[in-house]
């Protein structure tokens, strides 16, 4: 492990949410409230061209005439849409080329992150699109990246200069009237992240997004569109922190993946997203929609590590399209205080020969509640598809819940599902026998967790599991005892 | 080394130790018999500190440091060790790797540094050759779907690595085939030294005829009724316990 006990140690110690802070950067933000006008100011704003105007215009449309969904095991004020600012950008707009020109005060927010847009990431190959607040203000390794005709930039950047792999494939996974929430992303949308890999490229770095929320009140609509050509391989990191805050926070964000005819995408996402406080105050309602296509032959893989927010909904699934196309959703689940998560995949097979593999580890402590809600739908002419889910929860303390919506739907008869569960408590006694053994409390929560965890910790990029295991235990703190 | 006097100890209203008072020096091996019900494993538990058990009275020191005031984990760090009488299972987490968990954080209330992994390897090594342990064993969750014997010599090979100056043996031989106990046991005997101290808790004397104690005291009702030497053992496997409850209800 890259960090030192002493530095666990410490982390273990601070009972507040580590990354509760708020940056003071100018900022230029909206009014409050959605109609027409604004979907076209935020348009404008980002000097979009027609056809994006009318996209989101025609996805406002649809909007007005869709309601919350209220299917989800979660409890919760429903946001006032009107009372959400949509547009929220650093003022200090160019783009960066090094470090030094960026703003000191911002630089500072990083580090305290842990962040590092210096040397070490250089090394360690990984190329950094930052989001700040719906704008990015940095960016690096665009050059190396270049040199293989790979795009990576923000979706804004994109919309300019490659208007016809937008325009092609943007709402193509996620069209705009799938749900409330993605329909909402579409109309207003203020920032995210764009990648292209090119036929038969291997994409050399993990590429990597951080999402923050900084500015009191204002929603965070990001839209990501990952697209492998044919052949390709990209691995894509996404990581959240965000600052406390007393009023709820939405964040609404669509992730689109299209993986062409033997492309490969690996989707990482390790989320943090302030939770509220131990009394259930504040905290950021996440709801995302998050779905893959699979052409023939390819791979989407979704790992993800769930710690924060106060609601998580979440789905991340894979349309196996292609005929021997395979989609694996790996994820770990936290919740802990008053937390609320409903989250899981969709698995839909299309295609001859689709395989689907679901491992949901779900961790609830405190009096928070956590639910797998899962997906597998084999369509008539999927011939010899395959599923194998497994859905583990872990309870720690007596007020917490764990819940399974598993839902199969098979309409061919040579299909082959199964489905695993487990449900298990930490005990007192595993408590007891690591205190025994010299190991406090604390940690030793944390080593049963992450032996609970490691079949999906094992699936994410290394860096990102040492900060996957950190977010874990800092996650569960004071939770027993 | 181990000093306990008049220890009282309960669990919620029902008082279970009675005034137990026992001294056990360096280099000795003592056991503590007694027929089911008589406070043994509860005595093991107050020394090694488990909160279920309320110390109404008494003290319990190694080495002149009082053990009532520490938590568990440092009990275990100033060398108390406990093989259970059921180890529990740890899903996910290799037998190495907790070891390493344990003998880390062990250094670190210490003081020193995170063992090298060169140095914790060869460790390894050397100790799992000692007790006849497969090394693939080691890279199986702890405990989970391990068979009785594989637990509990599961738990001596712990002991082997944390090098504790005392190791409280639980019912170790309860589950084992008599194969197993003979592993078990010969483990014990290597790694006991003049530095060190055993107590050995058990129902049946069988155990003893492999660890043999230099001191064999009889539990019952709370309170040591009867010690003697190893041939105290013999005595209770030839007459049961009833003459011993005979004397004392």
């Amino acid at each position: 492990m890259a960090y030192t006990e002493e530095e666990l140690k410490k982390e273990l110690e601070t009972k507040e949410y580590a990354y509760g802070f708020y940056t003071d950067i100018e900022s230029e933000t909206f009014p409050k409230g959605l109609n027409e006008e604004i979907v076209r100011a935020i348009s404008e704003k980002k000097e979009e061209p027609q056809w994006m105007t009318e996209w989101r215009l025609e996805a406002f449309k649809q909007w007005q005439k869709m309601a919350e969904p209220e299917w989800a095991n979660v409890h919760y004020a429903k946001p006032d849409f009107q009372d959400i600012s949509y547009y929220s950008a650093p003022n200090k707009k160019p783009k960066y080329e090094s470090l030094d020109e960026v703003d000191p005060e911002l630089l500072d927010t990083f580090k305290r992150l842990g962040i590092s847009l210096d040397e070490q990431k250089k090394l360690a190959g990984v190329a950094v699109d930052v989001v700040m607040d719906s704008v990015s203000v940095a960016t690096t390794f665009k050059k190396t990246l270049a040199e293989k005709g790979i795009i990576f930039c923000s979706i804004s950047e994109a919309i300019k200069e490659h208007p016809e792999l937008v325009k092609k494939y943007i709402g193509s996974v996620v069209p705009p009237r799938d749900n409330f929430y993605a329909a909402l992303n579409s109309a207003v949308f203020s920032d995210g992240s764009f990648c292209y890999i090119p036929k038969g490229v291997k994409c050399p770095m993990e590429l990597s997004t951080y999402f923050r929320i900084n500015q009191a009140g204002t929603g965070q609509f990001e839209r990501t569109l990952v697209i492998a050509d044919q052949g390709s391989y990209v691995s894509y990191l996404e990581g959240c922190t965000a600052p406390s805050r007393d009023e709820n926070q939405l964040h609404a964000a669509v992730v689109e993946l299209i993986a062409l005819d033997d492309a490969e995408i690996k989707y990482s996402t390790v989320q943090n997203w302030f939770p509220g406080d131990k009394e259930g105050k504040g905290g950021v309602y996440n709801f995302v929609t998050k779905r893959g296509l699979c052409e023939r032959n390819a791979k989407i893989s979704w790992t993800q590590v769930e710690t924060g927010s106060a609601v998580t909904w979440k789905y991340p699934s894979c349309i196996l399209k292609g005929d021997n196309s395979i989609g694996e959703f790996y994820s770990i689940a936290v919740t802990n205080n008053f937390q609320q998560a409903d989250t899981g995949t969709k698995m839909v097979h299309l295609g001859k020969n689709t395989k689907s593999t679901i491992i949901s580890k779900g961790i609830s402590a405190g009096r928070s509640q956590n639910s797998y809600r899962g997906l597998v739908q084999v369509q008539a002419r999927a011939e010899n598809a395959r599923n194998f889910s497994q859905c583990d929860s872990l309870l720690m303390g007596n007020q917490c819940g764990a819940h399974t919506f598993p839902y199969i739907e098979a309409k061919n008869k040579s299909a082959q599902i199964e489905h695993e569960a487990t449900t298990s408590k930490i005990g007192e006694d595993q408590i007891f026998y690591c205190n025994q053994r010299g190991i406090d409390t604390e940690k030793a929560i944390a080593l049963i967790v992450n032996g609970f965890s490691k079949e999906v910790l094992n699936k994410l990029p290394m860096e990102f599991a040492v900060e996957a295991q950190k977010l874990l235990e800092i996650s569960l703190e004071g939770s027993v005892g | 080394m181990l000093h306990i006097e008049n220890l009282h100890a309960r669990v919620e209203e029902k008082e279970i130790l009675k005034g137990i008072s026992l001294d056990v020096k360096p280099g000795e091996v003592h056991a503590i018999m007694g027929p089911n019900g008589s406070g043994k494993s509860t005595l093991a538990s107050v020394i090694a500190g488990r909160e279920d058990f309320e110390v109404t009275d008494g003290k319990v020191s190694l080495d002149q440091q009082d053990l009532l005031d520490l938590d568990p984990e440092e009990r275990a760090h100033a060398g108390v060790f406990l093989s259970f009488q059921y180890p529990v299972e740890i899903p996910g987490v290799t037998v190495t790797n907790f070891i390493k968990a344990s003998i880390n954080e062990s250094r670190k209330a210490r003081g020193l540094e995170e063992m090298p992994a060169n140095e914790m390897l060869s460790k390894i090594r050397e100790k799992s050759a000692l007790l006849e342990i497969d090394r693939k064993f080691l890279s199986r969750s702890l405990n989970e779907g391990f068979s009785g014997g594989e637990k509990k010599r599961n738990e001596i090979f712990q002991m082997a690595m944390l090098e504790p100056k005392l190791a409280i043996l639980d019912e170790t031989d309860s589950g084992l085939d008599i194969d197993a106990l003979r592993i078990v046991a010969n483990g014990v005997n290597k790694l006991r030294n003049k530095d060190n101290a055993i107590v050995v808790i058990t129902h049946y004397q069988r155990l003893l005829d492999y660890i043999v104690p230099d001191h064999v005291h009889v539990l019952y009702n709370g309170r040591i009724v009867k010690s003697g030497t190893k041939e105290l053992a013999k005595e209770l496997e030839e007459k049961g316990y009833d003459w011993i409850k005979a004397e004392n209800d």
